[in-house]
């Protein structure tokens, strides 16, 4: 049996208008559609168009979440296999509308989405990491190599296929790091990754070094005997036992505790949940990487307001970027709400 | 982790290993003692350890008083 | 320096009345191994010798370190000095290997950073291990409450201990095949090959505390400088591990043995370089360590004159921090680097792999992704305590489901990313 593929475009593909029609709402239709056509022929029978969606680029660009909502709706009932959208070549809000909707059915419905666009279409930046984009021209001139690209990949995808690297593939770099095994050791790897190094010859690093961004400093604290501190920490301090069960590597959440009353912390009250160090130390006494018995003495001599009577915990150990992310945000979130001033974090 | 908190409030990040804060983008930083004792060292007096312990939180309380423009580790 | 290793490939283990060794089988006393280690006041009354096979539906977990077995013949000292024998220098004389065979410790956990060894299904292929031969130690200690450092040594002198008997008890079996190395004076190496570049291996051991231990001639190593060290010596069993960082990463004591990057700097040597020297350095805890250590190994390759070193590293965290320093510092004095690391990405291989980084690392190696996640089928046998899994670095509470399968990250599996580079596994970004 075909797999079953339901095909996003924009008001201009489906025929129905250019600028003047872009605010067309958005519909599905039991039927191949426009560039379609292509991808049918390009399908060999191996899978079908179920359903077209078509949307103006302007009216999803000004009611993104209404009309993703609404074409996710649409195209439930039609249960794909998988989701091509466009290809949108350098089209910006198109561009921005396939990566919108790739992005929003592997979320609802977790099958395959692929697009096609022009490396520096916006939805390139937004996108390429919650979908497999084609490299294309940079105009509907690039059709007849879009299309069959896009196919291509999708049956590579819907028959479980091992993919290859984007230069091999033809897709936008995701930026998603994947396990494979090489035909040689790594240290093998190595070795010949260094010899054309020492030769001058070209290679190609199996990971380039990553550049980290950055946030501008917040101003100062004006009025430090009335602030409030809070602490945080990567080190893992937990009341003992760890009743939320912190992982020691690869935290999937964080953790928060309440001080209030308490004005030193002891082996008998917490410990840490770190696998990444030698815990001895801190299980001996937690203070030496949550120093909540200073803050204690500090806020009691009036240098400080108050200490903040929770405080939050996690384990650096392992933990990816993107947890690290999500646990700071929701963390500062809740210190704001509660008035906090300013924070410490400590990490081992 | 410290960014998303330095996008709504001062913070100091407190390490032992400034080069990882620095190259993750921690703003303002105070060095730390060791990695299984950040504000600890268990060769001391428990005494003298607290006194350690209450001077490095002084040198972060005064980071986060102090208005800084590009990263700055904050030695003493 | 010349160095002989005998080795007798062991194809099957059984237990039986006399340990030793005939036609690719290894004989296997086990009443004897548990007087051995049970000398140990450290140990616990309840310990148990058990064998896992390749291919067999056997799972073993937690374990702390694997082991080859080897003994010397001849030449001064003996395996695994200042460990289990004297301080003398190694790397010179005949050396017995049972290869293909290897020494498991298991049992109590000591704490997180331990593994899982499955012999057969998906979770075999990760492992190096699941390819050896193994005798099992499942060990406790002798009071719940022991210091974890002391169980710790308990452990590992076991499972040294074990090897060394293992191996001595076949001395009197002639070897299937020699292997021979021999390696000039430094003096002599520095004249030969002049027409190929000088280079050099930094070889960065995890000394971080508890189970992040390395030991080099028994020395503690975050108390070393950085110094030169001779292949050999590492064949001899010079490097031993105190059990370190996540299982996937920790170099374990036969990776020491068998260290492939100087396997195979080896093997290139006289053809595609000089390899004149191995620099043995440290990962610390501190910051003025991290600098120091990692001044002073750019420092020594610098006066070698070196051209490029290969640099691994082991574990991850703040150690990328110490792979990045020695990578940068031996980059500004001219010295070309490769590195060998491994990656953390996350469970979707979305962020970003190490905790630092340098424009200079431009070449580098990864053993794969350590957070991606695996599930593990049941076993009909596991050695050791399976809930473990819910615990260990790369498990979470629920990794253990009810029909005995595991779902974990690979974090969790002895050996499957190396930074030695022992397996085949790697990274590409998607």
């Amino acid at each position: 049996m075909a797999f079953r593929i339901v095909h996003y475009i924009n008001q201009f593909y489906a025929g129905i208008g250019g600028e003047e029609k872009a605010d067309y709402e958005p519909e599905i239709r039991e039927a191949v559609v426009g560039p379609g056509m292509a991808l049918k022929a390009a399908f060999k029978g191996e899978a079908e168009i179920v359903a077209t969606v078509i949307c103006g680029d302007s009216h999803f660009a000004s009611n993104m979440d209404d009309d993703t909502a609404k074409i996710l709706g649409m195209i439930r009932e039609y249960k794909p296999d998988a989701f091509i959208a466009g290809p949108a070549f350098n089209a910006g809000r198109y561009g921005t509308a396939c990566g919108a909707m790739c992005a929003a059915v592997a979320k609802e419905f977790g099958i395959p989405v692929i697009s096609g666009m022009y490396p520096e279409n916006p939805g390139v930046e937004m996108f390429r990491k919650y979908a497999w984009i084609i490299e294309t021209p940079d105009s509907a001139a690039g059709m007849r190599k879009a299309v069959p690209a896009m196919a291509k990949l999708a049956l590579k995808l819907l028959k479980g296929e091992t993919l290859g690297k984007p230069s091999e593939e033809g897709y936008i770099e995701r930026g998603i790091r994947k396990n494979m095994f090489y035909g040689k050791l790594a240290a093998q790897r190595c070795v010949d990754m260094f010899v054309s190094k020492l030769k001058g010859e070209t290679f190609e690093t199996e990971y380039p070094m990553p550049v980290f961004d950055r946030v501008d400093p917040q101003p100062a604290v004006k009025d430090m005997k009335h602030a409030v501190i809070a602490l945080v920490t990567s080190g893992g301090i937990c009341p003992k036992g760890n009743p939320d069960h912190i992982e020691a590597s690869s935290a999937s959440k964080f953790g928060e505790y309440d001080i209030t009353g308490v004005n030193d912390l002891t082996s008998e009250t917490h410990c840490t949940a770190h696998g990444g160090y030698d815990a001895t130390y801190a299980d001996q006494d937690a203070d030496r990487v949550l120093p909540v018995d200073v803050l204690r003495d500090l806020e009691r001599e009036g240098v400080i307001g108050k200490l903040h009577n929770k405080f939050y915990t996690t384990v650096g150990n392992g933990t990816s970027v993107a947890n690290a992310k999500r646990f700071g945000a929701e963390i500062v979130n809740r210190l704001v709400n509660d008035g906090v001033t300013a924070v410490i974090l400590t990490s081992t | 982790m410290v960014k998303e908190i330095e996008r709504k409030l001062p913070v100091v990040h407190m390490c032992t290993i400034v080069p990882i804060s620095q190259t993750v983008g921690a703003n303002r930083i105070v060095p730390t003692i060791a990695i299984p004792h950040p504000f600890g060292d268990p060769s001391k007096t428990p005494e003298e350890e607290k006194a350690l312990r209450r001077s490095l939180v002084e040198r972060g309380l005064k980071a986060l008083q102090t208005e800084i423009t590009e990263q700055t580790v904050f030695t003493e | 320096m010349k160095l002989e290793l005998h080795r007798l490939k062991v194809n099957s283990l059984k237990f039986g009345e006399k340990t030793g060794f005939a036609d690719g089988v290894l004989t296997v006393n086990k009443a004897e191994i548990l007087a051995l280690i049970s000398e140990d006041p450290l140990l616990g009354k309840n310990l148990d010798v058990d064998i896992a096979m390749p291919g067999e539906s056997v799972r073993v977990m937690p374990v702390k370190d694997v082991i080859e077995p080897r003994w010397k013949l001849s030449g001064k000292g003996q395996v695994f000095p200042g460990m289990i024998s004297d301080v003398e220098t190694v790397g010179e004389g005949q050396t017995l290997v049972l290869s293909g065979c290897a020494v498991l410790t298991a049992g109590k956990l000591v704490r997180f950073q331990e593994g899982i060894i499955d012999m057969s299904g998906p979770g075999a292929d990760y492992t190096p291990y699941s390819k050896t031969c193994n005798v099992v130690l499942v060990l406790e200690p002798s009071d719940p409450n022991m210091d974890k450092h002391d169980y710790e040594k308990a452990c590992r002198i076991a499972g040294l201990k074990t090897a060394a008997y293992l191996a001595k008890s076949c001395a009197d079996v002639k070897a299937d095949t020699v292997e021979t190395f021999e390696l000039p004076t430094m003096r002599e190496a520095m004249t030969q090959f002049p027409e190929l570049p000088k280079v050099g291996y930094i070889y960065m051991l995890q000394t971080q505390g508890l189970l992040h231990d390395t030991y080099l001639y028994g020395v503690d190593v975050k108390k070393i400088l950085p110094t030169i060290i001779s292949p050999l010596e590492v064949m001899d069993g010079a490097i031993v591990s105190g059990n370190c960082v996540s299982a996937c990463d920790k170099n374990s004591t036969y990776s020491h043995l068998n260290n492939p990057v100087i396997a195979d700097m080896l093997k290139r040597h006289g053809k595609d370089f000089n390899f004149v020297a191995t620099i043995v350095t440290n990962e610390n805890v501190t910051l003025a360590d991290k600098k120091r250590s990692s001044s002073y190994a750019a420092k020594l390759a610098g006066m070698l004159g070196l051209d490029g070193v290969v640099i691994t590293e082991e574990g991850f965290g703040n150690p990328d921090a110490d792979l990045i320093m020695n990578c940068r510092k031996c980059e500004q004095l001219g010295i070309k680097t490769a590195l060998l690391t491994d990656e953390y990405a996350g469970q979707d291989g979305a962020s970003q792999s190490l905790a630092d980084s340098c424009p200079e690392g431009t070449a580098c190696v990864t053993a794969g992704n350590a957070n991606e996640v695996i599930t593990l089928p049941p076993m009909s046998k596991v050695i050791g305590y399976p809930e473990e899994a819910n615990v260990i670095a790369g498990g979470w509470q629920g990794s253990l489901a009810d029909d005995g399968s595991i779902t974990v990250e690979l974090q969790a599996i002895t050996g499957a990313t190396s930074e030695l580079g022992y397996t085949k596994l790697g990274a590409y970004t998607l």
